[in-house]
């Protein structure tokens, strides 16, 4: 073991929403080291690495660097010190070449004036070189495949010296080829003496390559490991363990006729890479069918297939019997469907309209709302005064913007919007997430009266919390793929449920069948 | 709302105060009598019955433009071609005013009519250019605008020139096409109800129909508006249309209710003058009027203040200028309206947290 | 027909061309430059105004072309530092800062001219100057090459040295690569240290300048004085032509010349018996198509591209 170069001192991290990012967090490396940061969605972990890259400032807690203290107050200071960090979305400028995006910033120069790029071109190759980096400089970035992409980045943080390499999930976007090329590269990086930190939701990478890991849940390190002294099931129980805030009551499902049917459908995006791969499954009505899976295993395509943001291929989603692939948004939505996007303030709101104007988007064209040629403005304020009052939407009137609601409360007239058609499928995405937790529980407990009302619910989310308290059944995906079908979700724990979602287990083609009702 | 509107207020009022200022201060550098044309341009028009008429007249297709603008920025569409159809809904009711038979009363509404249909087809040719091939409708239409330019001066010179007259015209309207002249002294026409009539359906349309709510929407969010289940393509081009009907029918108006002839060789302005409209109305369509009314006060003040003194009227456009950059400057004035929400936000959260326990 | 086709094949018409292209190209290599930055300038048209009648103003108060030259491109830098100020400071919409300024400089202008000249129209009055033809040697010794090429004014060999210079900035130099970094993706550019606003500024101001040069080719070569509203609609047209020209040097500077073919042909048909007016809207309709044209091209491609991942 090397000695220790960097240690992150009782770091406190809380947002201006109130959110508690970080709890005492202690974090340290030792020098040469892989070094796995992991835990779920909101565990933590971008926000301890944006503190120690300078993005963030912390409340509280202290960064040590080679035993001196030291206060980041920007990238810049980061990069100073030898702090390099790969972003989850790359800061490239694709028409320009490798070689230009490395310099970029620091370019070499030939007399005052002019670009030397023969001596960029060098530089480039050589860092390459150093590094064993296959690649060619000359290429346009927006020419090279993703994986190629990520190691401009690399060279990008190595050019400007870092010692310290933080690199926030960086195989989300990789095909496994790519991946293992990756960390045959972060092998020889070590090797070389840099230090790297390496966000990761993907266990069996951080049991190959990583040397040590921290896990983090709810803003807590869950402590230290030597790789090798742990399993992955140890690793799945210490990050996907919960913490029960909130319990649902609710009776038993009747689950009826089949509302949703999604068969064989793929999707591939733009990357190229198979986002959905072959997925079937029903929503019956009556049932709430829940989604778990890290983020980014091809549930923001679900969602948007299902809900018309995405076009598919034909005879791939049917409601109630009728292909949607030939349907606009519009008669998706006439044929019974709401949808909570899980990005509200893109999809779900108009944030300088007012909340009577958000709560009619869907209903403004219906007879009820309409007097001839004009709006009945009249029933429009009975109706959405009804829909803040039964809501609890928090607001002086209907009358005012929606930008000045607070989170829960936009969050509640999406809700209270999409409830109010009665729909016969109600796609969820995350409707819960970064909201109070008075506003969680209320839509919540709404969203368990919907399915008593005989709604088809799919709920997709990465809160386990929320998964596993409101699903009567339960499917979990992984790489673009269902690899677990649990028909009844009081049966499972935690757990099993994490091994499932970090890809350490897979059910068989006949488990994973039963989620197909006709 | 109401702080939000209290707001804007304050910071448009600031904002025409500032732009005043500023030509106040470019008057007392450029004149020799600046106290002369200073008092010309801001009381002038209220000295006689006839100035303060050529206001109201000024008004009229002020207040078309401005609607047309309000409508077409409402759904966030920068398109420029209320000008081009402004000028060419003119020519086609001149054509309709000049050459069909028509009895009184009928007439000019025929001709308001094809005037405005007309000014649709100028604004829709780039909304359907952007809907289609995604081409940006601020580029085409201002080129539209010089198209629509010629092309009318080729109508009017080629085939409906009055060779008798002395400059460049057109035959004279037939008389049952004119606009009843309503005060006595002024030029003040019935094409002032035409505009009232117009205000009020652009403001129920825009407001009050699940039309006007579409454009709102898309135009705010068009994202959300797509999630919503709204058509957005056939929004933007509906929204152009209309602005293009409204422009096109006061170009129209103002021809009937002003002139007994065709005589425009250059675009009037009044296209431009609807952006300067449109902005200082916030696009809505019941405060258009009021605009309107300002910057035709304004202008008679400032051609008043050209006549009697050595000032030229042009200095207006500056003033134009910065009213319209200072009113749509999201950092003018931010600090105190970031003060304003920051403490309503603190409001609320005190009364959650009241709540909450 | 014929009468046509031995116009566009006639020594003076391939002149004019060049001598039509020289405004519409300076006025668009000043878009091209804002337009990497990642800003796009609506105010060319109004620049070139400022700058028409600075150039006058100044030639005639000093006696000397080339200082009204000078003063044509400082006033050409003051517009784009006043637009940068407006859309980067004070966070007003660019295009609508773009049309505030555009209305300011076409009333400003007759304001000012009116001041100077005593005259709302025209600045005939003024004694100001031309900037000098220039024969080019050798080439001017040419048949039908020479009488194309040679003796145009010094702002229109500047503007084809300017396609040059651009294309050099652009590709060759340390800022040049700023400015494409910071327009194509600001986030990438600020995450190495440069400052995104810093160069936005630059590029504003630069492109002021070019256009700047446009608006004196304007008022100090292409005729001898000021005129309200001379600039007829270049500015938007430049706009146009950057972006068909696919935001390269060369490519800006191809459609220009197809902008400035336009133009010179609407000048030359007036001798026909077609309407004038009917060939004065060729070069505006003109960029309609190929705005079109672009703009379809840019869709159908992008679609491609989508079809090909499935």
């Amino acid at each position: 073991m090397g000695k220790e170069i960097l240690s992150m001192q009782n770091i406190t991290k809380v947002y201006p929403n109130g959110i508690v990012a970080n709890n005492r967090v202690n974090f340290s490396i030792t020098k040469g080291e892989i070094h796995a940061l992991v835990g779920e969605n909101g565990a933590g972990k971008s926000t301890l690495m944006k503190i120690l890259f300078g993005l963030e400032n912390p409340e509280e807690g202290e960064i040590l660097l080679d035993g001196r203290k030291l206060s980041i107050t920007s990238p810049n200071v980061a990069i100073l010190n030898g702090i390099g960090m790969v972003h989850q979305h790359f800061m490239l400028v694709p028409s320009l070449t490798v070689a230009e995006n490395i310099v970029l910033g620091s370019e070499p120069r030939k007399g005052k004036l002019f670009l030397d790029m023969d001596k960029a071109i060098i530089m480039a190759e050589d860092l390459a070189e150093k590094y064993n980096f296959d690649i060619d400089v000359r290429a346009h970035v927006k020419d090279i495949p993703v994986g190629t992409k990520q190691k401009v980045e690399i060279l990008k943080a190595l050019l400007r010296g870092a010692e310290i390499l933080i690199l926030d999930e960086p195989t989300a976007v990789l095909t496994p080829q790519e991946t293992e090329e990756l960390f045959k590269e972060l092998i020889i990086l070590k090797e070389k003496g840099h230090t790297i930190i390496f966000i990761s939701h993907k266990l069996h990478e951080v049991k190959h390559f990583c040397d040590r890991i921290t896990i983090m849940r709810n803003g807590r390190s869950m402590g230290v490991y030597n790789t090798k002294d742990v399993s992955e099931e140890d690793i799945s129980r210490l990050m996907v363990g919960r913490d029960v805030i909130l319990t649902v009551t609710k009776n038993k499902a009747q689950p009826k006729e089949v509302v949703l049917k999604v068969r064989n459908l793929t999707f591939v995006n733009e990357f190229g890479k198979k986002a959905l791969d072959d997925i079937s499954f029903s929503v019956r009505n009556g049932e709430i069918l829940g989604v778990a899976g890290v983020e980014g295993n091809g549930q923001r395509e679900l969602v948007e297939t299902i809900t018309g943001l995405l076009k598919c291929g034909k005879n791939k989603i049917l409601i109630e019997g009728k292909d949607i692939s030939v349907l606009g948004i519009k008669e998706l939505r006439d044929l019974g469907i709401s949808h909570i996007p899980e990005d509200r303030m893109t999809y779900g709101v108009a944030e300088n309209l007012t909340i009577e104007q958000n709560l009619i988007s869907n209903t403004y064209d219906k007879k009820e709302l309409n007097n001839g040629f004009l709006m009945d403005m009249k029933k429009i304020i009975d109706t959405t005064v009804d829909l803040v009052k039964d809501y609890r939407i928090k607001c002086n009137s209907p009358k005012q913007t929606v930008k000045m609601l607070s989170g829960g409360n936009i969050q509640k007239v999406v809700v209270a919007r999409e409830f109010a058609t009665e729909p016969k499928l109600l796609v969820a995405d995350q409707p819960t997430r970064g909201i109070d937790v008075g506003a969680t529980e209320f839509i919540r407990t709404k969203l368990v009266e919907l399915r008593d009302d005989d709604s088809a619910v799919l709920l997709v989310s990465a809160d386990l919390n929320e998964v596993m308290e409101l699903s009567d059944s339960l499917i979990v995906m992984f790489e673009g793929k269902i690899v677990a079908y649990f028909e009844d979700t009081d049966k499972i724990t935690e757990e099993e449920l994490g091994l499932y979602m970090l890809g350490v287990r897979k059910q068989t083609n006949e488990e994973i069948g039963g989620v197909v009702y006709e | 709302m109401s702080k939000n509107l209290r707001f804007d207020i304050l910071r448009t009022a600031l904002a025409i105060g500032i732009a005043l200022f500023i030509a106040l201060v470019i008057i007392l550098f450029a004149s020799k009598e600046p106290f002369t044309a200073i008092s010309q341009l801001l009381i002038g028009p209220l000295g006689t019955v006839r100035h303060f008429g050529n206001v109201i007249e000024m008004t009229i297709p002020l207040v078309f433009t401005g609607l047309a603008v309000s409508i077409m920025f409402k759904a966030s569409q920068f398109n420029l071609g209320a000008e081009g159809a402004f000028f060419f809904g003119a020519i086609g009711a001149s054509i309709i005013a000049m050459k069909v038979a028509l009895p009184i009363v009928v007439h000019p509404l025929v001709a308001i009519l094809v005037g405005g249909l007309i000014g649709a087809v100028i604004t829709g040719i780039p909304a359907v250019l952007k809907v289609k091939w995604g081409a940006s409708e601020l580029v085409s239409s201002l080129m539209l605008n010089y198209v629509a330019l010629f092309l009318g001066l080729y109508l009017i010179n080629y085939f409906f020139r009055d060779v008798n007259a002395g400059a460049m015209v057109s035959l004279p309207f037939l008389e049952t096409a004119n606009l009843l002249v309503l005060i006595p002294k002024t030029r003040i026409h019935f094409g002032i109800f035409i505009a009232a009539i117009m205000t009020v359906i652009a403001y129920y349309y825009l407001y009050k129909s699940k039309r006007g709510y579409e454009i709102i929407v898309t135009g705010e969010n068009i994202k959300f508006a797509e999630y919503s289940g709204i058509k957005t393509g056939k929004v933007i081009l509906m929204a152009q249309l209309i602005g293009g009907f409204i422009a096109g029918a006061g170009g129209a108006t103002e021809l009937l209710g002003m002139y007994t002839r065709f005589s425009w060789q250059a675009l009037p302005g009044y296209g431009w003058d609807g952006v300067i409209v449109a902005i200082l109305a916030r696009n809505n369509p019941i405060l258009v009027p009021i605009a309107a009314f300002f910057l035709a006060y304004l202008r008679i003040g400032a051609d008043l203040m050209s006549r009697t003194t050595d000032v030229q009227n042009d200095v207006i456009a500056i003033i134009q200028g910065i009213m319209i950059v200072l009113i749509v400057a999201t950092s003018f004035l931010s600090k105190y309206r970031h003060k304003m929400i920051f403490n309503e936000a603190k409001e609320n959260l005190g009364e959650t947290a009241k709540e909450g326990k | 027909m014929n009468q046509l086709i031995d116009i566009i094949f006639s020594a003076s018409f391939g002149y004019a061309v060049i001598r039509v292209t020289t405004p519409i190209l300076f006025a668009a290599l000043g878009s091209l430059i804002a337009d990497r930055a990642g800003v796009i300038n609506i105010a060319l048209e109004g620049t070139m105004l400022v700058s028409a009648l600075t150039g006058v103003a100044i030639s005639a108060y000093t006696q000397s072309a080339w200082i009204g030259l000078l003063a044509a491109m400082i006033a050409g830098g003051l517009v784009g530092l006043l637009l940068a100020y407006f859309s980067l400071n004070l966070k007003t919409d660019i295009v609508l800062s773009g049309i505030a300024i555009n209305l300011m400089a076409s009333g400003g202008t007759v304001f000012v001219l009116y001041l100077i000249a005593k005259d709302r129209g025209i600045s005939s009055s003024l004694p100001s100057l031309v900037l000098p033809k220039i024969q080019l040697p050798l080439i001017d010794q040419i048949p039908v090459i020479g009488a194309i090429f040679s003796n145009h004014n010094v702002l229109t060999y500047a503007s084809l040295i300017a396609v040059l210079i651009v294309y050099i900035f652009l590709y060759k130099t340390p800022l040049g690569l700023k400015v494409r970094a910071v327009g194509e993706n600001p986030d990438a550019a600020d995450s190495v240290g440069i400052s995104v606003i810093r160069v936005q500024y630059f590029a504003l101001i630069t492109s002021g300048v070019l256009a700047g040069m446009g608006g004196a080719y304007m008022s100090m070569g292409y005729v001898s004085w000021f005129a309200k509203n001379m600039t007829a609609g270049r500015g938007f047209i430049a706009l146009a032509a950057e972006a068909m020209g696919g935001a390269s040097p060369v490519g800006t500077f191809l459609t220009s010349l197809l902008f400035g073919f336009a133009d010179a042909l609407s000048n030359n048909l007036q001798s026909l018996s077609v309407p004038a007016e009917f060939i004065q809207t060729i070069p505006y309709i003109a960029t309609i198509v190929g705005l079109v044209i672009y703009a379809s091209r840019k869709t159908a491609q992008i679609n491609k591209i989508k079809q090909q991942e499935k």
